[in-house]
């Protein structure tokens, strides 16, 4: 098989033309203004400051600390976190936003601790970064745009934005800057289709609400089946 | 084996389920809990029956120009760089994902929940030619290591299974020495799971929508093993039920926040992954090969008949929650792995009349399934339908239902044996009766009073006609 193939795909297609009663259709298909547009009246009147109050009482429903700090204190806080989730190795994504949010220098001082270790993800050595990753106590990666109704942080995945720095290590912090935050999921959609119809969007695309949990025994909740285990926003008012 | 469960026959499984004390208690609680959350979450958006309206109105329209959007999602997955395969059977389907596996020479296969590779039996094929396929959804997971037990709930698969049950199965299969408690047992699946993660050579995931205008993938879940399981193989196998498509992700907000909602009662499931295409150039995790499979399967068949709406289905399983008949039968009663009132609507058109005949008539047509659906499937009405359709053009209807039909109408039309039988009634049912109910009666009544009590027949006072006559008498 070569790679960008279709199988089967006109006998397929046929087939259900057929059964809807018509000729196949390939083109002049627009999608209908549809008659209902509810999603847009969640928050609708809310400003940024009122959307970040509705996240964090989200947060308590997700299982999630939620943290609050203004830029200046952004350094202490993050520090305090890693402290609280007991330190040992982190892996970070390779984003420039931590130099700009004055994160660099707690992290340094981080590794340069005991027997702490601090892994920046390097597209450079490949594998090595998800074993690292495996390994790791903390994952920290800050979050792209962020919904208020559902607690989540969206994650879009690039070059030095692996997809297992949210995965695989024990705990996860998402750093959220004020100005990410939208009212649902339908404005971070909005920006995908956006970006769908100018190109290519990332091959990953997550969407994060809380630790990974369970409620597969007896409908009981179990936090931490398969992802972390435990999960902290850190909410920096940027604006 | 497919959607199949199990070889007995329809009333021997009901009375399995029923006698089943602690399934029962687990599926009554469960759907209450279920159900409350529910209602919560629905609750807060305030206008729930326009975001119903608003899914629905989405649904019909991709459902009416499917091979449109199909092709369109066969497009981009290409430029994208991923393959498309579209398999009309599920022996087609799975000869091909066993083509790709042997390619790779891949013997460790790992795989999140989906109810489509259940439906084409993926596991058995890749297993037939030596394959260790591992089901990573803590519930699935349990169920492959009990023996195969099958599932008997479209989200909670192990829901009828209780923690000493689990705690028995992970000692026997796997070594298990601690205690019952969830958190133990969940933490003992993470550390073994783990494991198998990341020796998986192949990723197998079903897929909750594909979204044609950008060839992604979209992945619900709670537990994060879709994202494992599409972050670490090299080589990733999505299947898809041909309708699970929408036209953009404008769209897929609206389904993946119905499903959540209706499902499991959250805004949005700890994990919503959308996917598309393999890794592109620098990144370092996901997959370097991308296979999409879109399964046909007798989906087709429904396509431009009545049944067309039951395609809009997104398997949130909320018209089972509500369902009083599952509460009472419980899922394997079904005999599918798809329970339920959407169950008994899709089993014998997924499968056939004569093997799920009796399902459309294991309701009691309340409609609560067609009230919580949402994207407003008229479940109710398609299982009367299913019924016409049995009787009128298949000549199937259940043999204790023609019995049944064929005694009344000759006791209805003859006024004696009519008299003698509802005279003679009270009598007869005497010792089956407790309580003014009837709970295990004899011949006819069996059937009825296996799943429900019957009031106690009244004697002669209250019985209409005598009631009639008496009352032309001038008594009350």
């Amino acid at each position: 098989m070569t790679i960008g193939t279709a199988y089967n795909k006109d006998t397929f297609l046929d087939n259900i033309a057929k059964s809807l009663g018509r000729e196949r259709k390939t083109i002049g298909v627009e999608r209908p203004k549809w008659k209902h547009r509810p999603q847009y009246e969640v928050f609708k009147d809310l400003g940024q400051d009122e959307l970040l109050d509705e996240l964090e009482d989200q947060c308590g429903r997700i299982h999630t600390v939620c943290k609050r700090t203004q830029l200046t204190n952004l350094p202490h806080i993050v520090k305090e976190v890693i402290e609280e989730l007991g330190g040992k190795s982190i892996v970070s994504w390779k984003d420039p936003r931590f130099e700009e949010y004055q994160l660099v220098e707690v992290f340094n001082e981080f590794a340069n601790m005991d027997d702490n270790k601090f892994h920046v993800w390097d597209p450079e050595i490949g594998e090595e970064n998800i074993k690292i990753a495996e390994r790791a106590n903390i994952g920290i990666t800050f979050s792209d745009i962020t919904l208020a109704e559902s607690g989540t942080v969206v994650l879009f995945s690039e070059k030095g934005k692996g997809r297992s720095v949210s995965l695989l290590p024990a705990t996860y912090i998402a750093i959220i800057p004020k100005s990410t935050i939208v009212p649902r999921m339908t404005q971070a959609a909005t920006k995908i289709h956006q970006m769908s119809q100018a190109g290519r969007i990332p091959s990953c695309i997550n969407f994060i609400s809380g630790p990974s949990n369970s409620a597969d025994i007896e409908l009981n909740l179990v936090v931490g089946v398969h992802g972390p285990i435990k999960a902290t926003y850190i909410i920096v008012e940027d604006i | 084996m497919g959607i199949k469960i199990g070889e007995e026959k329809f009333f021997e499984r009901v009375e399995k389920g029923i006698n089943n004390d602690f399934m029962r208690k687990a599926v009554a609680g469960a759907q209450e809990r279920m159900q409350g959350r529910r209602l919560d979450s629905i609750s807060t958006l305030g206008n729930w029956e326009e975001w119903r309206n608003l899914a629905e109105e989405i649904r019909q329209h991709t459902l009416e120009n499917l091979d449109f959007y199909l092709e369109q999602l066969t497009e981009n997955v290409i430029k994208n760089g991923g393959n498309v395969f579209f398999a009309e059977t599920a022996e087609d389907a799975n000869d091909y994902i066993k083509s790709v596996v042997s390619k790779k020479n891949a013997k460790k296969i790992i795989k999140s929940k989906s109810m489509v590779t259940e439906e084409i039996s993926m596991n058995q094929a890749l297993e037939s030619i030596g394959c260790e396929v591992i089901e990573t959804d803590l519930g699935e997971w349990i169920l492959q290591l009990d023996d195969h037990d099958p599932p008997s709930h479209i989200v909670v698969p192990a829901l009828h299974k209780n923690k000493e049950q689990i705690r028995e199965t992970f000692s026997e299969k796997r070594g298990y020495n601690k205690s019952s408690d969830p958190k133990e047992l969940a933490l003992f699946a993470r550390e073994t799971l783990r494991k198998d993660f990341l020796e998986g050579e192949v990723g197998i995931t079903g897929c909750n929508f594909a979204v044609a205008e950008s060839g992604s993938i979209s992945l619900v879940t709670n537990e994060g093993n879709a994202r494992l399981a599409t972050t670490i193989p090299k080589t990733q196998i999505t299947v898809m039920g041909m309708e699970r498509i929408v036209p953009t992700w404008e769209e897929l907000d609206i389904l993946i926040s119905m499903l959540a909602r209706s499902a499991v009662g959250q805004k949005l499931t700890s994990y919503v992954t959308g996917l598309t295409g393999p890794k592109q150039k620098g990144d370092v995790d996901g997959p370097e090969e991308f296979h999409l499979v879109i399964v046909d399967n007798g989906r087709s068949k429904i396509l431009g008949t009545q049944f067309q709406s039951a395609l809009q289905c997104i398997r949130c399983a909320a018209c089972i929650n509500v369902c009083p008949v599952y509460r009472h039968v419980g899922g394997h009663s079904y005999g599918s792995i798809y329970p339920g009132p959407i169950g008994a609507v899709l089993n014998p058109l997924l499968g056939d009349y004569d093997e799920y005949k009796e399902l459309p008539y294991a309701s009691s047509l309340c409609a609560a399934c067609t009230d919580v659906c949402p994207v407003k499937i008229p479940l109710h009405n398609l299982l009367i339908e299913h019924r016409r359709v049995m009787v009128e053009n298949e000549g199937k209807a259940p043999f204790a239902e023609k019995l049944a039909m064929k005694g009344y109408a000759f006791a209805a039309s003859t006024p004696t044996v009519y008299n003698m039988g509802t005279k003679t009634a009270p009598s007869v049912m005497g010792p089956y009766t407790k309580n003014g109910f009837i709970s295990d009666g004899p011949g006819p009544v069996k059937l009825w009073t296996d799943i429900r009590d019957l009031p106690e027949l009244s004697k002669g006072k209250d019985k209409f006609r005598t009631w009639f006559e008496n009352r032309d008498k001038g008594g009350n």
